[in-house]
């Protein structure tokens, strides 16, 4: 804890930190560097704890009091079975509570991609993992402590790969820790499907992804969740570009306890792109929290970031983000809008845009808007004989239609239709 | 061509929006197979009245019945209502982005045949009876593709209306100045619209300031709404009266 502020531990620092000594006693056999860095991070973490509100990037989640409980390491009951793929030739890497499973039959050209189970890198010390750990990155210092698995992803120079590669995770109660580096080549074109599901039972998770694009590369990665009621879940999606890499992220939430999502991406190369579109579909007693950082690092970069976020029953929604163009970074051009839609008195939406820019001659912008259903809109759907219900799924389905229409992908939006309403039948 | 049976019979209605009365002791029969005109000037209660039919929320019916062929209606919701055959062709169309105009129309055809124990609409069949019914009131194929009356003309908007009417085959179809917006040309085109729709045990109230559409439209009964009251009623010629003289001597008489 930090010093002078002497804190007493929450139940759930505590069982991490407990959680930790039993690993420890286990992990003998593993390399070197690999308890180096767990021990590093666990340092960091036994010393700042869960980060306070008084953090800023926490100050709409308190850990403290939003993440009371911590599932059982016992992952031992969990069902085998990967889902099926969302699209028929998706190659699907899985993580099942843990452990990396792939179909016998999954195949796909090496020459392409090379995708490799973390464990087996992580013994050898083939895996990298952070060594410094700001105070705040609790996600990282948790996820490096306990990390145990994930997929390796090598997309090789100038290849286009026409499959899409879905990545599931799948939690069903118990505790995992995984992780996804993923490295794109040259002029090379992909999309990524993470698939973060599981059922109701009573699960903690961190995830994180590491993305690192080189020049000319174009990336399509699709985040989309469908937790249970009882999931806790930190994931973090990192990425690198290159010079005019396009980076186009997806993120289509639909359903945990309690999420912290950060996104960090840095606009290294000139030219380079990131476009997000942000679906969250909030109900229940949820807190969901998604933190954005994205840094124009270089010149003419470009940026577009937008949120648009359904909050129903006693759901509490945060987005935080901020947009950062340091002096180098002439002629960016970057724009967020944050838009909510509240759907029931006791649902709630925290919004914080914030633009720090050190250039000149950079176009740069964000919005927030929060809304209601419109009654008249309700209204006239309702003269035409929609009953209400559908006619309230019709609205909230048409306040975040252009985010999806926007997929070139026919196939794809379909099935992101599907999974968006049949959440919304059950629970507007 | 009138039946005996009342469609529509609201009696010693009393209603509020926003703590206004806005309804004070209105009464109005409406006849199956009847066409009757409401008229009066800005603000008498017209859009209120139409409003408070269809079940539109935050009017509250202080006193009074609405009977729909016998039947209260005063308990069922909007979407109820609608599938029972009222049918409202809005003063005012409303604008929403992100619903597309065709899916909108398959959506509320598919929900009242849904109610009536029908079977779904065939995507083809479908397709072929929207657009033929377009083309008769001269709307663009290309406005059904567009997201429900988004940037529409205001001429444009009340075609989709008589549109919607057509396709929704309502049994009391209460016209709020469906005639301002439109053109000479497209005026004609949508009364011949809605005149196609006539039938016996088909019923309009048709709300408008002007004898032009009743021209096209002609009416069995006009009222005079002052007020929230009808203050008068007569045939076709009390359009008339009021195209010449106004409502001074009418409103004058009653207060
Ligand atoms: N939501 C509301 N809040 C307050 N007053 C209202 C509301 N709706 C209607 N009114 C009032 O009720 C009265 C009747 O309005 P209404 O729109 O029914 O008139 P109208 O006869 O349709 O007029 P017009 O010919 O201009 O269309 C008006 O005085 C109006 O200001
Ligand atoms: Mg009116």
């Amino acid at each position: 804890m930090i010093a002078g502020q002497k804190t007493i531990l929450t139940q759930a620092e505590a069982k991490i930190i407990d959680n930790f000594a039993v690993l420890k006693g286990e992990m003998a056999q593993r390399g070197l560097l690999l308890e180096a860095a767990r021990k590093a991070a666990m340092d960091s973490f036994c010393k700042n704890g869960f980060p306070s509100k008084q953090m800023e990037s926490w100050h709409y989640t308190d850990m403290r009091t939003k993440l009371i409980h911590i599932a059982s390491c016992n992952n031992t009951k969990a069902d085998r079975l990967l889902a099926f793929p969302l699209l028929p030739n998706n190659i699907v890497l899985g993580l099942i509570n843990g452990q990396a499973v792939v179909s016998p039959e999954m195949k796909w050209k090496k020459e392409m991609l090379c995708a490799t189970p973390l464990d087996k890198l992580l013994t050898n010390s083939q895996a990298e993992l952070p060594q410094d750990f700001a105070d705040d990155n609790v996600i990282a210092q948790i996820n490096t402590a306990f990390v145990s698995n994930g997929w390796k992803l090598d997309i090789l120079e100038n290849v286009s790969l026409d499959k899409i590669i879905e990545l599931q995770n799948i939690q069903n109660g118990g505790q995992s820790h995984v992780r996804f580096p993923v490295t794109v080549g040259k002029n090379a074109n992909v999309t990524i499907i993470e698939r973060q599901s599981g059922n109701n039972e009573d699960s903690f998770i961190s995830s994180v992804s590491n993305l690192d694009t080189a020049e000319g590369s174009q990336v399509l990665w699709i985040i989309i969740r469908e937790r249970g009621l009882m999931s806790s879940e930190l994931n973090q999606f990192n990425a690198q570009l290159g010079k005019n890499v396009v980076l186009k992220l997806y993120v289509i939430h639909t359903g945990s306890h309690f999420l912290r999502q950060e996104i960090n991406v840095n606009l290294n190369g000139i030219g380079a792109d990131f476009q997000l579109r942000e679906i969250n579909l909030l109900s229940g007693k949820t807190h969901t929290d998604t933190t954005m950082v994205v840094r124009h690092l270089a010149e003419n970069t470009t940026s577009k970031e937008i949120i648009r976020n359904v909050a129903m029953d006693r759901a509490c929604g945060v987005f935080q983000g901020i947009i950062q163009v340091v002096k180098e970074a002439k002629k960016t051009d970057a724009h967020m809008v944050c838009n909510s839609l509240i759907l029931s008195d006791k649902a709630e939406f925290y919004t914080k845009p914030q633009l720090e820019i050190f250039a000149e001659d950079v176009s740069c912008g964000h919005g927030a808007t929060v809304s209601e259903i419109d009654h008249d809109q309700l209204f006239y759907l309702m003269a035409r004989g929609i009953p209400e219900v559908k006619a309230r799924a019709i609205l909230v389905e048409a306040f975040f239609r252009e985010l999806i229409e926007e997929l070139d992908k026919e196939k794809l939006r379909k099935v992101l239709w599907r999974l968006l309403d049949e959440c919304l039948q059950a629970h507007i | 061509m009138n039946g005996l049976n009342h469609m529509l019979e609201i009696k010693n209605l009393y209603a509020r929006i926003a703590e206004i009365e806005v309804i004070n002791d209105l009464n109005l029969t409406i006849k199956e197979g009847e066409i009757a005109a409401i008229m009066g000037p800005n603000g008498s209660g017209k859009s209120t009245l139409s409003y408070i039919l269809a079940g539109r929320e935050n009017y509250e019916v202080k006193s009074g019945n609405i009977l729909y062929n016998g039947q209260s209606i005063l308990e069922m919701d909007v979407a109820e209502r609608a599938i029972l055959g009222i049918f409202l062709a809005f003063q005012y169309p409303v604008e929403i982005p992100g619903v597309a105009m065709m899916e909108f129309l398959k959506t509320a055809m598919n929900a009242q045949r849904k109610a009536r124990g029908e079977l779904e609409l065939k995507i083809p069949e479908f397709l072929k009876h929207v657009k033929a019914v377009a083309a008769k009131l001269e709307m663009d194929i290309s406005m059904l593709k567009r997201p429900l009356n988004v940037g529409f003309s205001g001429g444009e908007k009340k075609r989709a209306e008589i549109l919607q009417m057509t396709l929704l085959e309502p049994k009391l179809c209460v016209l709020d100045e469906t005639d301002s917006g439109l053109d000479v040309d497209a005026l004609k085109i949508v009364a011949d619209g809605v005149n196609a729709l006539r039938a016996a045990d088909r019923s309009f109230l048709v709300i408008t300031h002007y004898q032009r559409l009743l021209d096209y439209i002609v009416p069995d009964t006009v009222h005079v709404l002052y007020k929230g009251r009808i203050v008068k009623s007569g045939d076709k010629s009390l359009a008339l009266y009021l195209e010449q003289n106004g409502y001074t001597d009418i409103i004058g008489e009653v207060t």
